[in-house]
C-alpha cells in the first residue's frame, strides 16, 4: 500500500538530485535543467500532499508553479543566449565579473 | 503488492533515474530528451494520485512547451559538449555541495520516518472531488483569482523582459 512517505521521500530524493546537479554542472543550460527538476519534486510534494488532505489546493498551486516556471525558463534561457554572445562559452566560471 | 504500489515503483525508479541521467550526461541535448522521460514519469505518478488535469498539464506545458524551449536554446547556441571532466564537474567545494545534497535526501527520509505512514482516502467521493476539473477551476478563478491575475502579469513581464534581454544590442 503506497502512503504520503512514499511520495514525499521521492520528492525529497529527486530535489536533492536536482540540488546536486546545480553544484556539479558547469553547463548553464544543465544547470537550468537542474532547478527544473527541483521544481518538478516541490509539484508532487503539492499534489501528494492535496491528495492527502482531499483538496484540490495542491493542484491549483502546482498550476501557478508552472507558470512560473516557464516564466523563469523564458527569462533564463534569454540570459544564457545574452551571456554566450558575450562569452562564446556556457560554463558560469567565465562570469566572474562581479565576483569579489 | 497491488497495481498501484507496482506502478508507484515503476515511475518513481523511472523519474530518479532519468533525474540522474540529467545531471550525468555530458551533451546538454541527452539531458533534455532524459528530462522529458523524467517529467512524463512524474505525470504517470499524478495520475495515480488522481490528478489527471495536473498530469495532462504537466504534459502538454511542461514537456511540450518549456522543453522545447531548452531544446531550442541547445540547437541554437550548438555548443554540444562540455571541456573536460575537471570542467564537468567543477572545483573541490562545489563537489563538497554536491556531497551535501546527498546529505539532505538523507536528511528528508529521517525526517520524515517518525511521521508515520498516512494512507490516502479512498472513496468514490474523495476521489471524484480530487480529479474534477470544474473544482479545480472553480479553486483558480475564485479562491485564487487574485494569484491567477497576477501570473498572467508576471507572464507579460517575462515574455517583454525575455525579448529585451535576448535581443540583439546595435
Amino acid at each position: 500500500m503506497i502512503s504520503l512517505n512514499h511520495y514525499l521521500v521521492l520528492s525529497g530524493v529527486l530535489f536533492s538530485i536536482g540540488t546536486a546537479g546545480v553544484f556539479l554542472r558547469r553547463n548553464l543550460i544543465t544547470i537550468m535543467l537542474s532547478i527544473e527538476i527541483m521544481l518538478n519534486a516541490v509539484n508532487l510534494t503539492f499534489v501528494a500532499v492535496g491528495r492527502y488532505l482531499g483538496t484540490v489546493d495542491g493542484q491549483v498551486i502546482t498550476f501557478f508553479v508552472m507558470t512560473v516556471a516557464a516564466a523563469e525558463a523564458a527569462v533564463g534561457l534569454a540570459l544564457v543566449i545574452a551571456l554566450f554572445r558575450h562569452r562564446e562559452t556556457l560554463s558560469p566560471d567565465a562570469f566572474t565579473l562581479l565576483k569579489w | 503488492m497491488d497495481a498501484n504500489a507496482i506502478w508507484f515503483f515503476v515511475f518513481g525508479t523511472m523519474a530518479i533515474l532519468a533525474s540522474l541521467g540529467v545531471i550525468g550526461q555530458r551533451n546538454p541535448m541527452h539531458s533534455v530528451m532524459l528530462l522529458i522521460v523524467s517529467f512524463a514519469a512524474l505525470a504517470g505518478l499524478y495520475i495515480l494520485l488522481d490528478a489527471p488535469f495536473t498530469a495532462v498539464t504537466q504534459i502538454i506545458i511542461y514537456a511540450g512547451a518549456i522543453m522545447v524551449l531548452f531544446l531550442f536554446v541547445v540547437m541554437l547556441l550548438n555548443a554540444h559538449t562540455e571541456d573536460d571532466m575537471g570542467a564537468v564537474l567543477g572545483p573541490r567545494g562545489m563537489q563538497i555541495g554536491a556531497l551535501l545534497s546527498v546529505l539532505l535526501a538523507g536528511e528528508v527520509v529521517w525526517a520524515l520516518k517518525p511521521l508515520g505512514l498516512g494512507y490516502f482516502n479512498t472513496d468514490q467521493g474523495t476521489v471524484s472531488s480530487i480529479s474534477s476539473v470544474p473544482r479545480i477551476g472553480m479553486a483558480i478563478f475564485t479562491t485564487h483569482a487574485f494569484a491567477f491575475e497576477v501570473t498572467s502579469i508576471l507572464i507579460l513581464v517575462s515574455m517583454v523582459g525575455a525579448v529585451v534581454i535576448a535581443r540583439r544590442q546595435h
